[in-house]
C-alpha cells in the first residue's frame, strides 16, 4: 500500500508533464505558431542541446551566487536569531530593520548595491542574501522561543545552565522551525540571484541564467530563453527537494511534519 | 479550621511516621503578582515515608502548594525548610527531590532511554554509572523493551511511565507529583497507581501527590490533606487507615468504600466552605 502510494506520487506528475508537453507540441504544429512567438518543446530541447556549453556556464554562475547567498543567509540569519533571543530589548530594537530589509523590493535596492560594490559576483550575492535571510531570522527566533514550558521548568529544576538549556532544549525545539525557514530561504536565494542578475545584466555585467534570458530576448532567440528558464526552474526544484530530504533526515523520527503516516 | 480526623477505631494501622520532617512549611502563604491570594498562611509537615495527597476544589491552591514545596515558586511570606535547612542543600545524597508533571514533558526528539538519562547527564553523573541506572529505572516501570522508542511511538500511559522512570533514575527521596495520571483513562490510572504504591515502598519514597480523584487519594495515601478554595487553605486532614502496601484487594474492599465515603463528606464540606473569588 505504501509502495503503491510512493509510485503514484512519482508517476502521476510525470504522466501529466508528458501529456502537457505532447499537447503543446501538437498544438504549436497544428496552429503553425511561429518559433519567435512560442517555441515548440522540441525546439527548446534542441536549443538546450546545442547551446549547452553556454547554458552550463550560466547555470554554474547562477548556482554559485545562489548557494553562496543561501549559506551566508543561514549562518548570519541563525546568528542574528541567537542574538535576538538573548534579550527582548535587542529583538525589539533590531527586528523592524530585518522587516525593512525584507519588505523593500530587491529590484529597487539591487541597482544601488551593484553600483556600490564593483565585483559583480559579490554584489549579486549580497542582493540574494538580503532576501533569503529573513525567513531564517524569523523562523529561528520563533523556534528558539517556542519551548515546552514544562520541559523548561524541568531543566531549570535540574539546575541546567543556560548553555545546557540552549543546546539540549532550545536548539532541538527550534529545529523544525529552522528547517521550514531553510526551505523558504533556498527558494528566495535563487529568486534573489536571478533578480539581481537581471538588474546587473541590463548594465551588461553578469553571466548567469537571467543574463542569458535577457541576451536571448534581445536576439529574439526564444527557444534559448525557454531553455534558460527551464534550468532555473529545475534548479529551484532540486534545491527544494534537497531541503525536504534534509528535513526528513533530521526530523523523520520524531516531528509530526516529517513522520511518515502510519497504517 | 485545621483538625486531624482519625478514622476507623481511632488508631493508625501503620506505625506513625516519625523523624525529622522532610519538608516543613510554617506560615507559608502565596499572593500572586496580580494581587490574588493563592494561599492563606499554612503549616504543613511531611514526614519521611509518608504518602500525602493534596485534594480539593479547583482554586484551592493544591498545585501552588506543591510548587512551593518543589521550590518552583517562592512563598510571599513564611518559611519552608527541607530536611531542616534551606533549598541550597537539596539535591545532595539523601536529600533529593523529583517532580513529575501533569504531562509527561518528554523531549520528543529523544528516545525513551535518552529522556530517562537526562537528569543524570545534567547532574554530571559519570557515564559508566548512567547506563546501569537508566536500565534499572526502566525495569522499575516495565519499559525495558522500549528504550530505543521515541515518545510518539508510546501510549499515554507508557509516556507517563517514562516520565516516572526519569524521576526515579536520580534515586530521589521525595517524589512530588502534580496530577500525574489526570489525563489517563481509569484502567491505565489504576495500573499506574498500583505501580506507584510498589515503587514508593521499594524505593522508600516520601511522596506528595496532587489529585482530583478521591478514590486515587484513598488508594495511594497514608494521609490526605483536604483543601478549600478562595482563599486556598488547608481544610482538614484525613489519615487513611490501611497499611501502605496496598493492592487490588484494598480497592474492592468495604474498608476502601467506607474511607472513600468519609473523605467524600469532608470534600463536600470543603467545597461548601470555599468562597467566591472575592478577597476575604
Amino acid at each position: 500500500m505504501k509502495d503503491n502510494d510512493a509510485t503514484l506520487r512519482t508517476v502521476a506528475p510525470i504522466v501529466v508533464g508528458i501529456l502537457v508537453l505532447a499537447l503543446w507540441e501538437i498544438g504549436c504544429r497544428a496552429g503553425h505558431v511561429p518559433t519567435y512567438l512560442f517555441p515548440k518543446p522540441s525546439e527548446i530541447a534542441t536549443s538546450l542541446y546545442t547551446q549547452w556549453p553556454v547554458l552550463l556556464h550560466a547555470l554554474w554562475s547562477t548556482l554559485l551566487v545562489t548557494i553562496e547567498a543561501f549559506v551566508i543567509a543561514v549562518v548570519v540569519g541563525t546568528l542574528i536569531a541567537f542574538v535576538f533571543v538573548q534579550s527582548k530589548l535587542i529583538e525589539v530594537s533590531l527586528f523592524p530593520y530585518a522587516v525593512l530589509a525584507q519588505v523593500t523590493p530587491i529590484v529597487a535596492v539591487a541597482p544601488l548595491i551593484i553600483l556600490l560594490v564593483k565585483n559583480t559576483e559579490i554584489s549579486l550575492t549580497i542582493c540574494a542574501t538580503v532576501i533569503a535571510i529573513f525567513p531564517i531570522i524569523s523562523n529561528t527566533t520563533i523556534g528558539l522561543r517556542t519551548v515546552d514550558p514544562g520541559l523548561l521548568s524541568y531543566f531549570r529544576m535540574n539546575k541546567a545552565s543556560r548553555l545546557e538549556i540552549l543546546l539540549r532544549l532550545r536548539i532541538p525545539s527550534a529545529l523544525p522551525y529552522f528547517l521550514a525557514g531553510l526551505r523558504v530561504a533556498s527558494g528566495l536565494a535563487l529568486i534573489g540571484a536571478v533578480v539581481a542578475e537581471f538588474v546587473a545584466g541590463t548594465g551588461g555585467r553578469s553571466a548567469g541564467l537571467a543574463y542569458q534570458i535577457l541576451q536571448a530576448g534581445f536576439q529574439l532567440d526564444i527557444p534559448l530563453m525557454f531553455a534558460a528558464l527551464l534550468l532555473i526552474a529545475v534548479t529551484g526544484v532540486l534545491l527544494y527537494l534537497l531541503m525536504v530530504a534534509l528535513t526528513k533526515a533530521l526530523l523523520g523520527n520524531w516531528h509530526e511534519s516529517a513522520v511518515a503516516e502510519e497504517r | 479550621m485545621i483538625e486531624t480526623e482519625r478514622t476507623g477505631d481511632g488508631t493508625n494501622a501503620q506505625p506513625p511516621a516519625t523523624g525529622e520532617p522532610v519538608v516543613a512549611l510554617s506560615q507559608v502563604d502565596k499572593v500572586f503578582a496580580n494581587g490574588m491570594r493563592g494561599l492563606e498562611p499554612i503549616d504543613l509537615r511531611i514526614l519521611p515515608g509518608e504518602f500525602v495527597s493534596l485534594i480539593g476544589p479547583s482554586g484551592c491552591g493544591k498545585s501552588t502548594l506543591l510548587k512551593l514545596i518543589a521550590n518552583l515558586i517562592q512563598p510571599t511570606s513564611g518559611e519552608i525548610r527541607w530536611w531542616g535547612g534551606d533549598f541550597d542543600h537539596v539535591g545532595t545524597a539523601g536529600r533529593r527531590l523529583s517532580f513529575v508533571f501533569q504531562d509527561p514533558t518528554l523531549m520528543p526528539w529523544a528516545r525513551v532511554g535518552a529522556n530517562v538519562r537526562l537528569p543524570l547527564e545534567l547532574a554530571g553523573t559519570p557515564s559508566s554509572e548512567i547506563a546501569s541506572r537508566v536500565a534499572a529505572a526502566l525495569a522499575h516501570v516495565g519499559l525495558t523493551k522500549f528504550e530505543q522508542h521515541y515518545p510518539r511511538q508510546l501510549s499515554g500511559g507508557m509516556r507517563m511511565r517514562t516520565s516516572i522512570a526519569r524521576s526515579l533514575v536520580t534515586n530521589p527521596d521525595v517524589l512530588l507529583m502534580d496530577e500525574p495520571f489526570g489525563a489517563l483513562d481509569e484502567f491505565t490510572r489504576n495500573k499506574l497507581d498500583d505501580d506507584l504504591v510498589r515503587l514508593s515502598i521499594e524505593n522508600h519514597l516520601t511522596t506528595v501527590f496532587v489529585t482530583y480523584s478521591l478514590y486515587e487519594a484513598v488508594f495511594l495515601s497514608t494521609r490526605v490533606v483536604v483543601m478549600a478554595a478562595h482563599p486556598g487553605r488547608i481544610f482538614q486532614e484525613f489519615v487513611v487507615d490501611e497499611p501502605p502496601a496496598r493492592s487490588e484487594e484494598f480497592r474492592t474492599s468495604t474498608r476502601f468504600a467506607q474511607q472513600c465515603r468519609a473523605l467524600s463528606e469532608i470534600l463536600t464540606a470543603a467545597a461548601h466552605a470555599s468562597g467566591n473569588d472575592e478577597i476575604a
